[in-house]
């Protein structure tokens, strides 16, 4: 199929639709509402299941009932919103349910603005919602890496039985890039083809139950070691990451999505400066690269985290390289996204040996920051 | 190697348009190319810009604080870019809603009076067209009859019947700098 120009949100709905979509439940929410009103038309063209639920919290809870019969069922929302989903994510996880939610992060905390930002990091690769548990999370950077990651959100979802997120900032959503688009998929008919834990009505077998309740501890901690072998299976399998220009690198820069894309420019204008400095760009960030991040760990001599967040990444970095060679930061925050020159001044102090194992990155950070305010 | 490109002007005249139509020929034309709008609470008549980039590989930064090329449609947008552009870029400006002359000696300057050339051709909306004709004969980054195709594929269809007049738009622009360049 041919290369066609689209924006990230409607992008991913259409990727979504492809991937066998049947029932989306949202809300709308800049700068994620043209996924909403793509599906709005598109859905019921086909016809499946569409609902612009009364809030965020009727749509998630709509998707945990939906999700329950065993069909293919998505959310969609911005920052705000995903925050009022955190219970009804909880009990998605508890209950042991795939389903798909897009979040197109926006500057806050609180309302906050429309502009682009990554501070939901540790919400979503971290859990906001109570109890153990994970949800896989995938982080475009591009419209194209967006189409292949919803797309295979669904299967990721099923086969490990949990939430995946896919995970990305409003330039995304906003900007229009080529991209091609996979080839529709049949949706699922149920009850015939539903998974073996589906509830579709007992008639003629044994019931099936589904909940997030265990009153008995034991029963509980059994549910939440089956969770976490499960989960252990994605650490195992999953993990998704993109390197540029690593192999003879002496330094290495760190960023997803939108901040991973504005550090490949930077990158790109130091090497064009001589400097070996190479792009690690998770796709994964939960499960997060830490094995290659590790590796890398032994072949630089510094590494620069660059995110749109106040070092929430920062920190994951820190723990898998474990003081082996100093992390910096370079981030911008409340819907700005940095731009090259910035990052490139950054990898220019690496190389200049000003990287440093003494005291914690984020204190340096906030000082050249001061220069700003 | 990639091209920056920036529309700014007031909310209503086109600027969003004039760039998925330089994205929609970049990708025609087999490049790879990034359309990003600036998407603040904005109204018509408020401020309105985006960025093109138009390169032969995988685009990073969808957005640069020096661009190669902008189109200023109006003062604001000119005040605001002009000062940005790299050494040796490329400024077009619609002096039919500007009023003063560009600064900078170490760009190509290039002033067209959009407004009055779309006008003579019929509606003063054609004025995205006529700029972007004039930017493409300073730049050239794609060929004009790429944006004519791009028009003819990707012009919504009760929109059709006015593609002669972009077509006489973007040529008037394009024409317009080669004689003031002679």
């Amino acid at each position: 199929m041919a290369r066609e120009l689209w924006k990230g949100n409607n992008a991913i709905a259409e990727a979504a639709v492809r991937a066998g979509l049947q029932a989306y439940f949202g809300y709308p929410i800049t700068p994620q509402t043209e996924l909403l009103e793509y599906l709005s038309w598109r859905m019921p063209e086909l016809g499946r299941a569409f609902v612009q639920a009364e809030s965020e919290l009727g749509a998630v809870n709509m998707v945990y009932g939906a999700a329950c019969t065993g069909a293919r069922v998505m959310s969609s929302s911005s920052s705000p919103g995903v925050s009022l989903m955190m219970e009804g994510l909880s009990y998605l996880a508890g209950t042991e349910l795939p389903a798909v939610l897009v979040d197109v992060m926006r500057g806050g905390p609180g309302l906050g603005n429309i502009a682009p930002a990554q501070g939901d990091y540790n919400q979503i690769v971290h859990g906001g919602g109570h109890g153990d548990y994970n949800m896989l999370v995938l982080a475009p950077s591009s419209v194209q890496e967006a189409v292949d990651l919803t797309y295979i959100s669904f299967d990721l979802a099923e086969k490990y039985r949990v939430v995946t997120v896919v995970l990305l900032d409003g330039s995304i959503g906003q900007m229009m890039e080529p991209a091609e688009m996979p080839e529709m998929r049949p949706v699922r008919r149920l009850p015939e083809e539903a998974p073996e834990w589906a509830v579709t009505g007992a008639m003629g077998r044994q019931r099936r139950v589904l909940s997030s309740i265990y009153l008995q501890p034991p029963e509980e901690e059994e549910a939440n070691l089956r969770i976490l072998k499960r989960w252990q299976q994605v650490i195992a399998n999953e993990v998704r990451c993109k390197t540029y220009y690593m192999e003879d690198a002496r330094f290495a820069v760190v960023g997803f999505g939108s901040a991973g894309r504005v550090a490949l420019s930077a990158v790109r204008a130091a090497r064009a400066e001589g400097i070996p400095v190479g792009l690690v760009r998770p796709i994964t960030l939960n499960p997060f690269p830490e094995k290659i991040l590790q590796q890398y760990a032994g072949q630089v001599e510094s590494m620069l985290v660059v995110e749109m967040s106040a070092g929430q990444m920062l920190e994951d970095v820190r723990r898998v390289v474990q003081g082996r060679v100093p992390v910096e930061l370079c981030a911008r925050l409340g819907g700005i996204m940095p731009l090259p020159d910035e990052v490139l001044d950054a990898i220019r102090s690496l190389a200049r040996g000003e990287a440093t194992l003494e005291g914690h990155p984020r204190d340096r950070w906030l000082q050249r920051m001061s220069l700003l305010y | 190697m990639q091209t920056e490109i920036v529309i700014a002007g007031f909310g209503g005249q086109g600027v969003l348009f004039a760039g998925q139509l330089l994205a929609y020929a970049a990708m025609d034309s087999g490049m790879e190319t990034t359309w990003i709008p600036s998407y603040g609470p904005e109204m018509r008549g408020g401020t309105a810009n985006c960025t093109v980039i138009v390169a032969d590989e995988e685009i990073g930064a969808p957005v640069v604080r020096n661009p190669q090329a902008v189109i200023a449609m109006n003062r604001p947008s000119l005040d605001k870019y002009e000062p940005l552009i790299k050494p040796g870029g490329v400024l077009v400006v619609n002096s039919s809603m500007v009023d003063r002359t560009p600064e900078r000696d170490d760009i190509i300057v290039v002033t067209i009076p959009g407004n009055e050339i779309a006008e003579e051709l019929g509606s003063r909306r054609l004025t995205n067209m006529v700029l972007l004709g004039g930017l493409l004969k300073a730049l050239p980054v794609l060929p004009l009859e790429a944006i004519e195709k791009a028009l003819a594929e990707h012009l919504p269809e009760r929109h059709k019947k006015l593609l002669p007049q972009n077509y006489q738009a973007l040529r008037a622009g394009a024409n317009y700098e080669q004689e003031a360049f002679v």
